[in-house]
């Protein structure tokens, strides 16, 4: 009897300690793989895990000498102060429509550029053309910005000559409010939409040329051709690129709408990110502008949350 | 082909043409103006050609040492800073890509929530500046030394490479990182080109960094030191130069370091379009 159930005894110690040991073991066995990846695991507790936690001060009246346990907690008051602001309310909604002119003008542009390309029967000439519209997008804003100031210039910019030749007269572009939206999409069109091009044409690429014979043969012409393979072939593509510029909803892009933005047009241009840079971190309203980053976070969660689960139910396509 | 089709060939052409053209069309304009008089700027007679060819723009340049040590900064921060973040990414993404390393998927969840939840500007001051780094330039480089998103990208380089290639290096009697340095970073020549350019560019082009987080003028990057020139108007020791100058206009100054901010892009534009395409593709396609 006692020899019948050592070994059992025996086994089910060992199968408990055997995990354990066998990870002891891959530990010491691949040391090496281990200690290369601590500055990498700090690096993103540093930078990544301590903002993440420091942003409770939304929840506080954060005060620099008092720091994050001597600050009292306000609970939700940040937030509340942000919706009665008519400036935080004003630069919403100026993100906002500014991210939905960006939907409706700049993201289809990518598309319709891309199956221009796709048509293109000279080789050559497709090439030299790819090169030459993705290069705005390696320019950087401040860039970008200057060049976009001296054409629009009231005194030497082309675009007032060209005018001035209509007879109209100069317009300064960038001191009025009116034409600001539409500089900070149409800029992004100019830098990004080349580019935009690369993920569509891959998938422009993977088409099968097969399907494109066969409709031949039953007589479609190109533009039905264009309707009935090519479009539903790159809807995959274009659902996900969309999905991720949802996500992306609330994050025009400081860089971008910092160089364009000056108090002439700043009504209409601001959005919140240059607010937050504004009131956080130049007149130091720490709490405040942490709730707006998070704010601006959680609308992104949810912004993209919801058109997954609105795309797979409508296509069965998602990013998760 | 039908002649439907034909004309539709032509007006493809001509439209793409026209894209085309307006791609380059600013940056020609730009050149040209920097090799222009300050005359033929005012005038407005400078369209994509140089009018009254001059040097005195780029000489008016020359000669202003705040623009040449603000390119330094920038030269600086983008070799050192795409040698750390290749190294770091390359230390944690390889490790990420093999099954002996236990931890891999807790590790792998762990980044992947800090691209879903990014923290505010202000927490990110907070510990910028209790690690006292405000002010120096490591803060240009060390609180963007991983992109979790090239991370990834290399890391499925790596997965991809034959896992034959660990077997033998270790039956041969390798230790783990003489594998990594004589097998497996050997081979992985075009994923490290693809992401040092991704990190140079962004090093290179970024001003928001900078404008964060420093406040020495000396410290300036090329980009922030630009942003004052063209946008606010302000050329410094340059425009203590221009006065009395005639021939120089503040425009034709302002094209100038255009031209020299973009020329190392332009450099390496044949090696950015070749290897970025390469990366944008595998991102997409495994993400």
């Amino acid at each position: 009897m006692m020899s019948g159930q050592a070994p059992t005894a025996n086994q089910t110690s060992m199968k408990t300690s055997r995990p354990l040991g066998r990870r002891r073991s891959n530990f010491r066995k691949y040391k090496a793989l281990y200690f290369i990846t601590i500055p990498g695991i700090l690096y993103f507790i540093i930078f990544k895990y301590l903002p993440l936690m420091g942003s409770v001060m939304a929840f506080q009246n954060y005060n620099i000498f008092k720091g994050f346990t001597g600050s009292p907690w306000v609970g939700l008051d940040q937030f509340k102060r942000m919706f009665t602001y008519t400036e935080f309310l004003r630069i919403l909604e100026n993100t906002v429509l500014i991210g939905l002119y960006d939907i409706l003008f700049a993201f289809p542009v990518p598309i319709i550029l891309a199956l221009l390309l796709n048509e293109m029967r000279k080789v050559l000439y497709k090439r030299i053309l790819q090169t030459v519209v993705y290069l705005p997008h390696f320019l950087s804003w401040v860039i970008i910005g200057g060049i976009m100031i001296g054409i629009l210039s009231p005194t030497t910019g082309i675009v007032n000559q060209v005018l001035n030749v209509f007879g109209i007269k100069s317009i300064y572009f960038l001191g009025e409010d009116s034409y600001i939206r539409s500089i900070l999409v149409g800029t992004g069109i100019w830098k990004d939409s080349g580019w935009g091009t690369i993920v569509y044409l891959a998938a422009l690429a993977s088409v099968n040329p097969e399907l494109y014979e066969a409709a031949r043969m039953d007589g479609a012409n190109r533009w039905r051709q264009t309707l009935s393979i090519t479009i539903p072939a790159i809807l995959p593509t274009i659902t996900i690129m969309f999905l991720l510029h949802i996500g992306n909803f609330l994050d025009f892009g400081f860089e971008r709408v910092f160089v364009f933005v000056n108090s002439l047009n700043e009504h209409n241009g601001d959005i919140l990110d240059t607010y937050i840079y504004r009131v956080g971190l130049i007149d130091q309203q720490y709490s405040y502008t942490t709730a707006i980053g998070l704010f601006k976070s959680l609308v992104g969660l949810m912004l993209i949350m919801i058109g997954n689960t609105l795309s797979k139910k409508a296509s069965g396509e998602g990013l998760y | 082909m039908s002649i439907k089709g034909r004309l539709f060939d032509w007006f493809n052409t001509i439209f793409l043409t026209i894209v085309g053209c307006l791609m380059v069309f600013p940056l020609l304009h730009v050149l040209a103006k920097s090799f222009s008089s300050s005359k033929a700027i005012n005038a407005g007679l400078v369209k994509l050609i140089p009018v009254d060819w001059t040097f005195i723009n780029y000489k008016v340049i020359l000669a202003d040492t705040s623009i040449w040590r603000a390119f330094l900064v920038s030269v600086i921060i983008t070799v050192g800073g795409t040698a750390i973040n290749l190294i770091m990414t390359a230390s944690l993404a390889y490790p990420l890509s093999r099954p002996e390393y236990s931890i891999r998927k807790v590790i792998l969840i762990f980044i992947l929530i800090t691209m879903i939840f990014q923290a505010p500007l202000i927490p990110n001051y907070l510990v910028i500046k209790n690690l006292h780094m405000l002010n120096t330039l490591w803060v240009l480089v060390i609180p963007s030394a991983i992109s979790a998103y090239n991370l990834f990208i290399m890391r499925s380089f790596f997965v991809a490479l034959p896992a034959e290639l660990v077997d033998s290096a270790r039956i041969d009697g390798a230790s783990e990182l003489r594998t990594m340095w004589s097998v497996i970073l050997p081979l992985s020549k075009p994923v490290m080109a693809t992401m040092g350019l991704f990190y140079a560019v962004s090093h290179w082009n970024s001003y928001s960094t900078a404008l964060y987080f420093i406040n020495n003028r000396a410290l300036y990057p090329l980009q922030l030191r630009l942003r004052e020139i063209v946008l606010s108007n302000d050329l410094g020791q340059a425009g203590s130069l221009l006065e009395g100058v005639n021939e120089v206009s503040p425009a034709g100054v302002q094209m100038a370091v255009i031209v020299v901010s973009v020329l190392p892009i332009i450099i390496v534009y044949p090696f950015l379009q070749k290897y970025f395409i390469k990366g944008m593709l595998v991102g997409s396609i495994k993400t």
